[in-house]
């Protein structure tokens, strides 16, 4: 009897090409879409977290005077080596704590030039800021001391300059400076403020102090606090510290500041996740317009099927077997067009991270709540306009307009 | 007929007092009013009438289309208006056939598949369907034309696709509603002739509704409707 059911619904999808791949195509067209941009969003948001951590996790960054908006930065002095000494002992949880100054240079190797910039910094910068030795090595205590010219480069400069060879003991020439390379550093792509994180060349503090600056400033300090730690209580003891260093009064406003990486990856997490937000209900937007779809065609093919109901119940078809019929039918449609659109979200969402160098997360979940809501729709308006007529007297559903 | 041997052998089929009525308080309209009518088992009956007299209910009603809203109905000694609508589709499904004026065939669908959709409800094996299905459209001559669809098939051909699945069961009775209305004349002729075979060499009761005397006058005996009850009845030539 089920089988002969199933039989009667799969000949008739046959028989309706046309309103068939209508239906499919509504449910294609909402799960598909619901699917693709959930995707999209999940590798958005996994892109920007990635960058985020690859910027160095639990970074503080101290730059002198205070910042006020764009282009109001008061003038303040800069720090010293002393209180980067004083930070390496006094704050609690301290992971690294580099100076940092930097500068721009052009930088030639060979027939080739690249202008980019100088990070002057210790050996404890690369941990900071999370930088992995792709090849060569770091700084040695001598090169620090002496300031020779030795420097570790990024990628984007290792392309520009020295395209596939090594550079590691070549020679280049930034300004007047003639520098050996003594490392490279391992790739991290963009920042998420769209900044190459790879175009930077680093050389010992001392070096770029006396041959590009000129003077023993330190412009900055970049720290980085222990995973158990808190950013927040380093924060504070930081500005207890300088505060007490730079000899203010209590009435004076710091001529310092301190940036949490942290904020910046909570904000910027906060905006893929609107955007996540943005895209999901685009996507529910067109799971509706798809059921809509479906639902239409349903509908206007109710008066056609009435009568065919009308003739199987007069040749001698139960009620319950009329049912079952549209029911199989309607549900074979739906589940044949959500896993169709599944197939198809799935490839072109593979397709489109691909394009977009995003990561290609689905997310199985949505992808179950898009399917059922699709093959609801499809057995409601399936299902239920079959129910009604096959409810009737024969004749009246034979007579059905 | 006497009492008593009414009592005695109850015809196949039995009207007695079936009204039918519609709408609900004044709009109340009956189009039965109290129909008594016997049919004899293998009788060829044709039922005439005006439009309006209530000559297709009686026979939706006959055919277990319809219910009517009161009296009695005996088919073979059971009592068909008390039966639930389980009980009329299985008495549908295994002793009556139907044909329609306007064929009632699913579009888009091949004749053969039309003609052994009675069968499917069944549950007659495949193999058993299609040779069924094959025998029947050859009786109303129509072999050779298994696979096409309505669409491609003439109004006559269409009515002899809808015989074919109306008899495809063997049913005890073959109910047909103006079966050659929507023909013209010489193929309303070849129906005719179908059906007479039909009555006398398969021994299938047949109940024609017609309003076209030529028609009726291949049946064994005419009925005539007026205003919802019978008027008259007498033997055909």
């Amino acid at each position: 009897m089920l089988f002969n059911t199933i039989l009667l619904a799969l000949r008739d999808i046959r028989r309706n090409v046309m309103r068939s791949v209508l239906t499919i195509l509504g449910i294609i067209i909402g799960v598909g879409a619901v699917i693709t941009l959930v995707t999209i969003g999940n590798g958005t948001t996994a892109q920007v977290t990635g960058q985020i951590a690859s910027m160095g996790t639990n970074v503080l960054m101290i730059s002198p005077g205070q910042h006020r908006g764009p282009g109001q930065d008061s003038a303040a002095p800069s720090f010293t080596l002393q209180d980067v000494q004083a930070i390496r002992k006094e704050i609690s949880s301290l992971k690294a704590v580099a100076p940092v100054v930097s500068a721009n240079a052009t930088a030639v190797a060979g027939n080739k030039n690249w202008s980019t910039s100088i990070t002057g910094s210790s050996n404890d910068f690369f941990t900071v800021r999370n930088w992995i030795i792709e090849s060569g090595r770091t700084f040695e205590q001598a090169e620090l001391l002496t300031g020779r010219a030795v420097c570790v480069v990024g990628q984007t400069v290792r392309k520009n300059l020295f395209a596939e060879d090594d550079p590691v003991g070549k020679n280049i020439r930034l300004g007047k400076v003639s520098c050996q390379v003594i490392g490279q550093l391992q790739e991290k792509g963009q920042s998420s403020m769209g900044r190459d994180q790879d175009d930077l060349i680093v050389m010992p503090l001392l070096t770029v102090q006396r041959r590009f600056s000129g003077n023993r400033d330190v412009a900055g300090i970049q720290l980085s606090v222990e995973d158990s730690g808190s950013t927040e209580q380093a924060t504070e003891e930081l500005t207890i510290l300088l505060r007490k260093r730079r000899h203010l009064a209590d009435s004076e406003e710091d001529n310092f500041n301190v940036r949490d990486t942290k904020e910046l990856a909570a904000m910027l997490t906060g905006t893929t996740k609107t955007m996540t937000a943005l895209l999901s209900a685009v996507a529910a937007v067109s799971l509706l317009v798809g059921g809509i779809g479906i639902m239409n065609i349903m509908l206007v093919s109710v008066t056609e099927r009435t009568r065919e109901i009308g003739i199987r119940l007069a040749i001698g078809a139960f009620e319950h077997e009329v049912m079952l019929q549209f029911l199989t039918e309607s549900v074979v449609l739906s589940s044949l067009g959500g896993i169709v659109g599944i197939i198809i979200a799935l490839i072109s969402s593979y397709g489109i991270t691909l394009m977009l160098e995003l990561p290609f997360l689905p997310d199985f979940q949505i992808i179950i709540i898009a399917f059922l809501f699709s093959a609801a729709v499809g057995v409601i308006f399936g299902y239920f306009p079959a129910l009604k007529a096959a409810r009737l007297d024969p004749i009246d559903a034979l007579r059905h307009e | 007929m006497t009492e008593t041997a009414e009592n005695a052998k109850p015809p196949f089929i039995r009207l007695r007092g079936i009204t039918k009525a519609y709408g609900i308080g004044d709009a109340l309209t009956y189009a039965l009013h109290g129909v008594d009518l016997d049919i004899a088992k293998e009788d060829f009956v044709s039922i005439m009438g005006p439009s309006g007299s209530g000559k297709s209910t009686c026979m939706n009603i006959l055919g277990c289309l319809d219910t009517p809203t009161s009296g009695q109905y005996l088919f073979g000694g059971l009592e068909v208006s008390r039966m639930s609508r389980k009980q009329l589709a299985s008495l549908r499904r295994y002793y009556l056939g139907f044909v329609f004026q306007g064929f009632n065939l699913l579009n888009r669908t091949s004749a053969i598949e039309n003609v052994e959709l009675p069968l499917m409800y069944r549950g007659t094996p495949a193999k058993k369907r299609r040779e069924l299905s094959r025998q029947a459209l050859k009786i109303v001559g129509l072999e050779g034309r298994e696979s096409h669809t309505p669409g491609e098939l003439s109004g006559g051909q269409q009515q002899r696709v809808a015989i074919a699945r109306a008899i495809v069961t063997s049913p005890a009775v073959l109910f047909a509603d103006e079966p050659t209305g929507n023909l013209d004349t010489s193929r309303s002729h070849e129906i005719m002739e179908l059906l007479v075979g039909l009555n006398q060499e398969k021994g299938i009761t047949i109940v024609m509704v017609t309003h076209e005397p030529d028609m009726a006058a291949y049946s064994k005996r005419i009925i005539h409707f007026v205003d919802g009850h019978v008027a008259t009845e007498k033997e055909a030539v």
